[in-house]
């Protein structure tokens, strides 16, 4: 994209688009180096980056996207090498220069303020002797809205904005002063297909307009779609990429194939015939729900109070029987998060009533309902999931602290805990240099794989019911397939499995029947079968149940 | 920066800064540091004091450590404490008439623990409850507590046989045994007790790691099924229970009684103290005994160089900025490493 259409480029010498020469890249870097103690996570590498362009940036989960990104952003130093502005070598040694120098980021995990309103949030950047000018930064907004295609209330509280908006607001924030490179580390990862659309136009206007787009994702059809050129990293190295013209005259078939290889390491690659699992290509669902057999989980009637950020549930009822997957589709902010929490015990129902195997456990709290069987994959995973200055370790047992056998009557038996956590460790193929590592330094994908080591990881207890919500959110490829088979397996072992996801593709390819939440209503459950996507794209907008 | 370095280099700093203030004084700082050490630590009888003073301070610290673990700021140290040791002094000359000395000084020890840990329950609830901010309420329970002492002596355990409004005086007799023929009481064994039990409830126990995942993300503990409300209304309750201990084993061991308006104020002291020792019970007992040294050498110096007192207050302010300053220098370098 950007190369074939959009008005005359800014940036770009003129002729630039005639000449097959390239002009020079706007950002480059020349064997950048960072070490963290017991990992090169960025070894030596050499990339540019060109104005009008999308460099897609690819990798397995601790590759070292994030640090490549981290050092441009000036969160991070490097321990070599240099960076390069347009041709000469600038040192970034904050988060201002990288602004100052027009590279603006939006990171992994988002740093907004819930509480202040999207404009106070933009405008928190500035130097704080100045005086806060309101009026000017209402003009740069609608500047850049109108710029964007962007339509946002710039006096909401961001806590009240769904997730795809938030992320807008970061992408604004990234904007906000005269920006030649933006850079998006797994910006669609939350998104919903039709977030990932606007967003994808957004960023083709941004191109057409002479910008270079950094964009790191998992989604291999996004960095086809998207990308003008790609580059692949493997445990810190840069280990190929595809080149514009190359890129260009490729199917999506071919490409992915190569980039696959590259991705990952022999000794991790996925089987061959797990490639199309991989890919989503060819549903390979199989059903292993226990029709007869009583209902796990009953949901009757529940409402919540709406909340100022998402909509309140009404009336949500449904049964899950041992072995099915109901998948719950539906735009975030409209009842999600409160269906998983009320499950889960995080949040007292108004009304309505929820059973476990038939046992009424509404008044129970957390630990309550975990006894009773229900296990939570929460999608807030720095937010409430993990506690980032507590060990590896420790996280794994989070919710199990007290519990036998790792602790004998309230006393640590830390050597036990150790050698689970190690075991948990390479079972789930968690990237991290010991179990002791405190869990703030792995990376995005390796933390949520830590998530889901917890709950899916020991069966201790009787585990009737697992809600998960994005589950392979952050995942690379082999890792979120390794996820899903997961899930598929705990299905397979007569347990009742709630999948809330935005991901299309990751609904259909697990579930049994497919529910859509629409302001706070299921509004249909849809089986899953040919015609189902576009039932549940019907449902998604509002449209009532056929 | 190692962590030896992070530690010292606040005290360095402060002491210098401290001399530099003597000079502006007209005191010379070498011979005022020299004659505070020999008096607080290089004198058997100085060295006896500070040993001491040490007890009531290692109790504060080991209260102050499980509150701070767990993220609940208890700033009302200082109204548990005099409340607790008023409530001790009333008690312990009249149950020592009744009954023998070591049960008065053990039920004296329970009644204020008690007696503080009630006092902290109303910022406790406040928190737990309402999520109001437990500084703000436990400051003001402080003052509170504080007033509320002082009109107890005056209104009601004053005794009818002195001028100046304070309780009865427990014998010398009767206070806590002294080891092995020193001044020093056994309360600095109880003392270095708890802090190594607090030390190890921290670390080794699953009470202390629920406490520490409540501290460091509230949320995270709500998601884990951890009973957020409840274990801060314990945490505020054993921490002011033991900042009562170290009342009771003041009075108990060194003063026998409580005048009206005597407030040592040692629950703000302790504060910087703890941080040095970021929190860590085995390394708080060494930077009490540095502190004691250092009041117990600073009171002998007001009398004898006319260093006011309150110069301890300063050094020790000093070490707390000091500390903080160090602290945010170190924390931007790391950032910058990525470490
Ligand atoms: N602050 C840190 N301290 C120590 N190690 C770190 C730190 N940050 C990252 N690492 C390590 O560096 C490596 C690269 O991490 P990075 O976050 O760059 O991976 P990534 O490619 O972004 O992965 P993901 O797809 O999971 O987000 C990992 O092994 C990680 O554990
Ligand atoms: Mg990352």
């Amino acid at each position: 994209m950007g190369h074939t259409d959009g008005p005359p480029q800014s940036v770009r010498p003129a002729g630039a688009d005639s000449a097959p020469v390239l002009p020079s890249p706007v950002l480059s870097v020349r064997t950048l180096t960072k070490r963290f103690p017991g990992v090169v996570a960025n070894d030596g590498i050499s990339l540019d980056f060109h104005a009008g362009e999308t460099h897609v940036l690819l990798g397995e989960n601790g590759a070292g996207k994030s640090t490549l990104i981290g050092m441009l952003a000036g969160m991070l130093r490097p321990d070599a090498g240099e960076i390069l502005v347009q041709g000469s070598p600038v040192r970034i040694l904050t988060p201002r220069q990288s602004l100052d120098l027009g590279i603006g980021t939006v990171f992994q995990h988002m740093l907004l303020v819930p509480s202040l309103s999207v404009i106070e949030n933009l405008m928190l950047g500035g130097p704080w002797w100045q005086r806060l000018a309101r009026g000017a930064a209402y003009r740069r907004f609608a500047e850049l809205s109108e710029c964007l295609g962007i339509s946002l209330d710039p006096d909401l509280p961001v806590g009240h904005l769904s997730l795809g908006q938030q992320q807008q607001v970061e992408i604004l924030r990234a904007l906000w002063r005269d920006t030649r490179v933006l850079i998006l580390d797994e910006p669609t990862s939350m998104l919903t297909p039709q977030g990932v659309r606007d967003l994808s136009a957004v960023l083709c206007r941004l191109c057409s307009q002479g910008v270079a787009i950094v964009l790191v994702t998992h989604k291999l059809a996004e960095a086809y779609d998207l990308g003008d050129r790609v580059s692949v990293l493997r445990q810190g190295r840069l280990v190929g990429g595809i080149a514009a013209d190359e890129h260009r005259g490729m199917t999506e078939a071919q490409m992915t194939d190569q980039v696959i290889a590259m991705m990952f390491d022999p000794a991790h690659a996925p089987m061959a015939d797990e490639r199309a699992i991989l890919l989503g290509r060819g549903n390979v669902h199989a059903p292993s729900v226990r029709r007869g057999a009583a209902p796990c989980l009953e949901v009757r009637n529940i409402s919540t109070m709406p909340r100022t950020a998402a909509h309140g549930l009404q009336g949500v009822s449904f049964d899950l029987r041992p072995g099915e997957v109901l998948g719950i589709a539906g735009v975030d902010g409209n009842g999600q998060k409160q269906l998983a929490e009320v499950i889960a015990g995080q949040r007292a129902p108004s009304s309505g009533t929820v059973l476990v195997g038939g046992k009424d456990v509404t008044q129970g709290d957390v630990a309550a309902r975990r006894n009773a069987g229900i296990r939570y994959v929460t999608d807030d995973r720095l937010g409430e999931g993990t506690v980032g200055s507590l060990s590896v370790a420790i996280n794994l047992l989070l919710k199990n602290v007290g519990a036998e056998p790792f602790w004998h009557r309230g006393i640590a038996d830390w050597a036990r805990i150790r050698q689970a956590a190690r075991d948990d460790i390479q079972r789930h193929d968690i990237r991290t240099r010991s179990e002791q590592t405190l869990l703030a330094k792995l990376s995005g994908g390796n933390i949520q794989k830590v998530l889901l080591a917890r709950e899916l990881g020991k069966a201790e207890g009787d585990v009737k019911v697992i809600v998960f919500s994005k589950p392979t959110h952050g995942l690379d490829l082999h890792n979120a397939q390794l996820a899903h088979r997961r899930i598929r397996e705990s299905a397979a072992a007569g347990r009742g499995i709630v999948l809330l996801s935005t991901d299309l593709d990751e609904l259909l390819t697990l579930s049994d029947r497919i529910g859509v939440l629409f302001q706070g209503r299921l509004v249909g459950i849809v089986d899953n079968g040919p015609g189902a996507g576009a039932a549940i794209g019907r449902l998604m907008t509002g449209a009532v149940a056929a | 920066m190692n962590t030896t370095w992070r530690v010292l280099l606040p005290i360095l700093l402060a002491l210098l800064a401290g001399a530099v203030v003597l000079i502006f004084l007209g005191k010379d700082p070498l011979a005022y540091y020299g004659y505070v050490m020999e008096r607080g630590i290089f004198s058997w009888g100085g060295l006896q004091e500070t040993i001491t003073r040490m007890a009531p301070l290692l109790l504060i610290a080991a209260g102050l450590i499980v509150a701070f673990r767990a993220g609940v700021w208890n700033l009302g140290g200082d109204g548990q404490y005099l409340l607790a040791a008023v409530v001790t002094a009333a008690l312990a000359p009249a149950l020592v008439e009744v009954m023998p000395r070591a049960l008065t000084l053990v039920i004296c020890m329970v009644i204020a623990f008690v007696v503080a840990a009630i006092w902290s329950l109303l910022p406790a609830f406040l928190r737990a409850r309402y999520g109001i901010n437990e500084i703000v309420t436990s400051l003001m329970m402080s003052f509170l507590g504080i007033s509320l002492a002082n009109v107890l002596v005056k209104l009601f355990f004053w005794d009818p046989t002195t001028t100046v409004p304070q309780t009865r005086t427990l014998a010398i007799a009767d206070r806590l045994p002294r080891i092995f023929g020193s001044n020093i009481h056994i309360g600095i064994l109880l003392a270095l007790v708890v802090i190594i039990l607090v030390h190890l409830l921290m670390t080794r126990t699953a009470f202390g790691l629920k406490l520490q995942i409540v501290g460091a993300s509230p949320k995270a503990a709500r998601h884990a099924g951890l009973k957020v409300g409840a274990l801060t209304v314990v945490t505020f309750a054993l921490s002011a229970g033991l900042i009562g201990l170290a009342a009771a084993v003041e009075i108990l061991g060194v003063w026998g009684n409580v005048r009206a308006d005597w407030n040592p104020a040692y629950g703000m002291l302790v504060v910087p103290l703890v941080f040095l020792a970021r929190l860590n019970g085995l390394a708080v007992i060494g930077f009490t005994f540095f502190f004691s040294s250092l009041m117990i050498g600073g009171e002998s110096a007001a009398r004898r160089i006319g260093v006011p007192q309150d110069f301890v207050l300063l050094l020790m302010g000093l070490v707390l900025a000091f500390l903080a300053l160090v602290e945010y220098l170190d924390h931007r370098r790391r950032q910058r490493l990525g470490a």
